[in-house]
């Protein structure tokens, strides 16, 4: 199990490393002026273009602006805006508001989807299944921004005071509930169906025949051999639908006014802010890593069959 | 699991030397093999759902190719006097913001929401089924490098890179209505490809275990022909599936970023274009957003089901 | 290595076997509701089991013996499945008519049951440890050590070297023998009075499965427990059974003691299955087959089910079913000419 571990871990390196490169190339490396528009409707001053290519080494390779900006983002120095903000001020500012949307969003994607598909693959054939099959097919068609308008419609229509069509500056949990199932209703519909599937396959196995015959209650057979089995696709779902969230996020919290990463980096890239983009970006893709090394892991918890890969 | 075996002999035959008989003959009969293609076939010509998508899915075809069958006014002229004019007998939609006919538009929309699509399905699953295909076939460095390159595009979350993609064509002065669609259409299949890759691969690893494989390279047949004529054929079934869903995601993909600002603009109208430009106006005018969204949810529930019921008649485990 | 002679029934002595049935099949009967039709599983299946016996049950597939060994186990899946008749006897007990909760009691403790692949019988995902003492732990409610401790005795009665080791092994990590014999041990955890053994050995390779056929021999001496064991290999058959049931078509057609089975069978197609093993005399003769296939469940022949398959079908065969015609002390036929079959004809 350790050297598993051990193996995932040295092999994110080389991905880490892949992804955040290219982010940079296609960042810093695309054709056009990356002063323009950044002084107001003049031209930037030469002497201002001079001293922010010397300091941001824009004239050095591209391989060589890589290293220098890795190696100082990993002593924690994001670099600063052309305006000489801290990106990594901006980005610690909404990085927590977004963060706590995305766990809303995993959060209820998980309950209601994994419940949902329990229920109506234990059951089979029936009224709720037709329902839940239905309403998912429709959650996968709609695109997030679409629910997200048409939520936001039904609230202001019903004006409730517990449930804000906008979300705060503050961005409590509670504000978060809406947006969260708005960004993770594509989602939970998958999870619905897939653990649906799962169940309804491992409900017909072999070992399921074998608890029976032991004797067991129902409560057990079900609650912990067939879940135990069941889990292991939607658990690996979970993880490759944070990808998903993060291009989501941009959408939701742009209609639903919400102060996170999602509208900062939005704004930046056609800004062209390019340090907060990259900056954004990278911590995401970290961040992405390390929830999918996570789900590896506990892969490999459920699932013994893999330890010895 | 239990025994409800049934033999090749069905009902009808009643006495036993029919039985033999008829027993004798399946044996030697000659005649078309049923593959697990036109037992798909037989049974999805019988579902309502299959046959009501592929309908719906001609229809829009129909509307993309020829919209100057649904409608004589032109989706582009605009007239200020009609603006934000709510459905009327002239106008069955209404008129937009800039007084433009609803209704045309949402027709022609149709042609850049499902040629985006399309395109984007095609592209994509072409250059993810030919990595797929020769990493899964060949394995060793191949393969190495193939899944490495698709976890690094797995780490990149989608619509970051293609905004960031996007954003670059844009500001290289991509303009005419041709080649923001082109734009749009490489940026998604340069960033979804690895989807159909691994697809594929894992179909070709399952596939080149099996012994007509193996006959196939003792008898000396060629790599290529091995992949086309052997492994191809079976591998088929998984990524036909995905492309027809994804076909749907694509056409919901476009809509995003074309609401995002950074998709297909002016003149090019899609659906997703008209969602976008109805932004600030639904409260007052909800049709601008309704009648648009209407058509793009019905068309990717369209492909999505289609895929399903694909999937489901494909699938030799739920007969 | 146990040899189990007919001698034990023969003579009758006292106190050799109880006389009432430990399990006690009368007249079952199930149907399977399919796309195609109503497959008629199971018509009118008798059989009983002593304790201390072991009773065979011998078909090919498709002849309802699993099917049979679930409806007593009571796991059948019950929508495709009904049971629309008969009973089956457990200490007198008609079990079809209990309440689940009952039932269920009964499995393990009464009854248990082991199957034929135990690679997918055993949950990949749990080692073999945990699914021993889960029965021990929810069903006697033994304690963590207790439970463990038992456990490893189980393995080891099973002869499994190792056992402490093995136990927090999963399945896949052991080999093919050793795995049915982990579930051979499962299932005697909670110390059954019967053993249902599924064609418990054809999975495996010959060597193997005589160890196996060993041990449940053993076992089953040891602790007088009844013992029905299905299968369709007429060689493992012959060392460790008192007495045989052939199945055809959902019906069993001949039941006998072992060593009356073998030396003069009473139907047809025992006759034709003995004559189809192929023999060390046999040298280049073509092997005897029986012409033909199983019939469709669905649609079974009228009058004998046999009859399409057998030498000797007349008239009689197709339009009359054959009732069961008693040849000898706890031997039936079902044929019309059974006893001119026993005879040699």
């Amino acid at each position: 199990m350790g050297r598993y571990v051990l193996r995932r871990l040295l092999q994110i390196v080389p991905v880490f490393i892949g992804t955040t490169f290219l982010i940079y190339v296609l960042i810093w490396a695309i054709p056009g002026d990356p002063f323009a528009g950044l002084c107001g409707e003049r031209r930037c001053p030469d002497s201002f273009i001079a001293t922010m290519t010397e300091k941001y080494h824009l004239n050095d390779s591209i391989f060589v602006q890589y290293f220098k900006y890795m190696t100082a983002l990993v002593q924690g120095d994001f670099g600063e805006t052309f305006n000489g903000q801290s990106v990594g001020e901006l980005i610690s500012l909404r990085f927590p508001v977004s963060v706590r949307l995305a766990i809303v969003a995993v959060a209820i994607e998980a309950l209601i989807g994994v419940t949902a598909g329990i229920l109506t693959g234990l059951r089979g054939r029936s009224f709720l299944d037709n329902l839940v099959l239905a309403s998912t097919l429709f959650l996968i068609s709609m695109p997030t921004f679409v629910t997200g308008f048409v939520v936001q419609q039904l609230l202001l229509k019903g004006d409730w005071e517990f449930l804000p069509p906008t979300v705060s500056d503050q961005a409590r949990w509670s504000e978060l509930i809406i947006p969260g199932f708005v960004l993770g209703a594509v989602a939970m519909a998958f999870v619905a169906r897939l653990t649906r599937t799962s169940i309804m396959e491992n409900k017909r196995s072999d070992y399921m025949r074998t608890a029976r015959a032991k004797g067991l209650p129902n409560s057990r057979i079900v609650g912990v051999h067939l879940l135990r089995n069941s889990a292991i696709p939607v658990l690996t779902f979970l993880g490759t639908s944070l990808g998903g969230l993060m291009g989501g996020a941009i959408v939701t919290e742009g209609i639903f006014d919400i102060k996170g990463v999602g509208g900062l980096i939005y704004r930046s890239i056609l800004d062209k802010e390019g340090f907060i983009v990259t900056g954004v970006v990278v911590l995401l893709v970290i961040v992405f890593l390390m929830v999918n090394l996570i789900i590896d892991l506990l892969y490999a918890v459920l699932d013994p069959r893999i330890r010895y890969d | 699991m239990t025994e409800s075996t049934t033999t090749a002999m069905g009902a009808g035959a009643a006495s036993a030397e029919d039985q033999i008989a008829a027993l004798d003959q399946l044996e030697t009969k000659p005649g078309k093999p049923r593959s697990l293609w036109s037992d798909a076939w037989l049974d999805l010509r019988h579902r309502p759902v299959f046959v009501v998508c592929v309908l719906l899915i001609a229809f829009l075809v129909v509307m993309a190719l020829f919209p100057g069958l649904f409608t004589s006014v032109d989706p582009t002229h605009k007239d200020l006097a009609h603006s934000r004019e709510a459905p009327s007998a002239q106008a069955w939609f209404g008129y937009d913001v800039q007084g433009r006919d609803i209704y045309a538009r949402v027709i022609y929309g149709a042609r850049w929401s499902i040629l985006v699509g399309v395109l984007a399905s095609l592209l994509s699953v072409l250059i993810g089924g030919t990595v797929g295909i020769m990493a899964g076939y060949r394995g060793g460095w191949l393969d190495g490098v193939a899944s490495r390159t698709a976890e690094i595009f797995f780490g990149l979350p989608f619509v970051l890179g293609a905004i960031v993609v996007l954003t670059a064509f844009r500001s290289a002065g991509v303009n005419s209505a041709i080649a923001i669609v082109g734009a749009v259409v490489v940026s998604i299949a340069v960033l979804i490809w690895p989807v159909s890759m691994r697809i594929m691969r894992s179909a070709a690893i399952g596939a080149r275990q099996h012994d007509y494989v193996k006959a196939a390279r003792a008898l000396g047949a060629s790599t290529t022909r091995v992949l086309i004529k052997h492994l191809l054929p079976n591998c088929l079934a998984p990524v036909l599936v995905y492309a027809t869903i994804a076909l749907g995601e694509f056409i919901g993909l476009e809509a995003t970023l074309s609401f995002l600002g950074i998709g297909l603009r002016d003149p090019a109208v899609s659906w997703g274009v008209m969602i976008a430009d109805s932004r600030n106006y639904i409260r007052v005018a909800p049709y601008l957003l309704f009648f648009p969204a209407g058509f793009l949810v019905v068309t990717v529930l369209s492909f999505v089901m289609l895929g399903d019921a694909i999937r489901d008649a494909l699938d030799p485990k739920l007969r | 290595m146990v040899t189990r002679t007919a001698s034990v029934v023969d003579t009758g002595e006292p106190g050799a076997l109880p006389s009432a049935p430990l399990l006690e099949v009368a007249d079952l009967q199930v149907e399977f509701r399919t796309h195609d039709g109503v497959a008629k599983v199971l018509n009118g299946v008798n059989y009983q089991v002593r304790a201390g016996e072991t009773l065979a049950v011998l078909g090919e597939s498709g002849s309802g013996k699993s099917v049979t060994a679930q409806a007593i186990m009571g796991i059948l899946d019950v929508p495709p499945a009904a049971i629309t008749g008969g009973a089956v006897r457990f200490h007198g007990e008609d079990l079809l008519t209990l309440p689940e909760e009952r039932r269920r009691a009964i499995r393990g403790e009464g009854i248990a049951m082991i199957f034929q692949d135990a690679l997918s019988a055993l949950n990949p995902v749990f080692t073999v440890g945990f699914q021993i003492e889960e029965q021990l732990r929810v069903r006697l409610g033994l304690g963590r050590r207790e439970a463990r401790n038992r456990a490893i005795e189980l393995l080891d009665l099973v002869r499994i070297p190792n056992p402490a080791r093995r136990i927090r092994q999963y399945p896949h990590e052991f080999s093919g023998g050793m795995r049915q014999r982990a579930m051979i041990a499962m299932s005697l955890a909670l110390d059954p009075e019967m053993l249902i053994a599924d064609e418990p050995t054809t999975a495996l390779d010959v060597t193997v499965q005589a160890q196996i056929m060993d041990l449940l021999a053993e076992i089953q001496a040891e602790r007088r427990m009844g013992l029905i064991l299905i299968t369709h290999d007429l060689g493992v058959v012959a060392e460790v059974a008192d007495r045989i049931s052939v199945m055809y078509a959902g019906r069993i057609v001949e039941q006998a003691d072992a060593a009356s089975l073998y030396r003069s069978p009473g139907h047809p197609y025992t006759a034709a299955l003995l004559e189809s093993l192929p023999r060390l005399d046999q040298r280049g003769q073509t092997l005897n087959t029986i012409k033909g296939l199983p019939p469709s469940l669905l649609n079974i022949p009228s009058g004998c089910p046999f009859h399409p398959r057998c030498r000797r079908a007349e008239d009689v065969c197709r339009s009359e079913v054959p009732r069961d015609v008693r040849l000898g002390l706890g031997r039936t036929s079902a044929c019309h000419f059974a006893e001119e079959v026993v005879a040699g004809g």
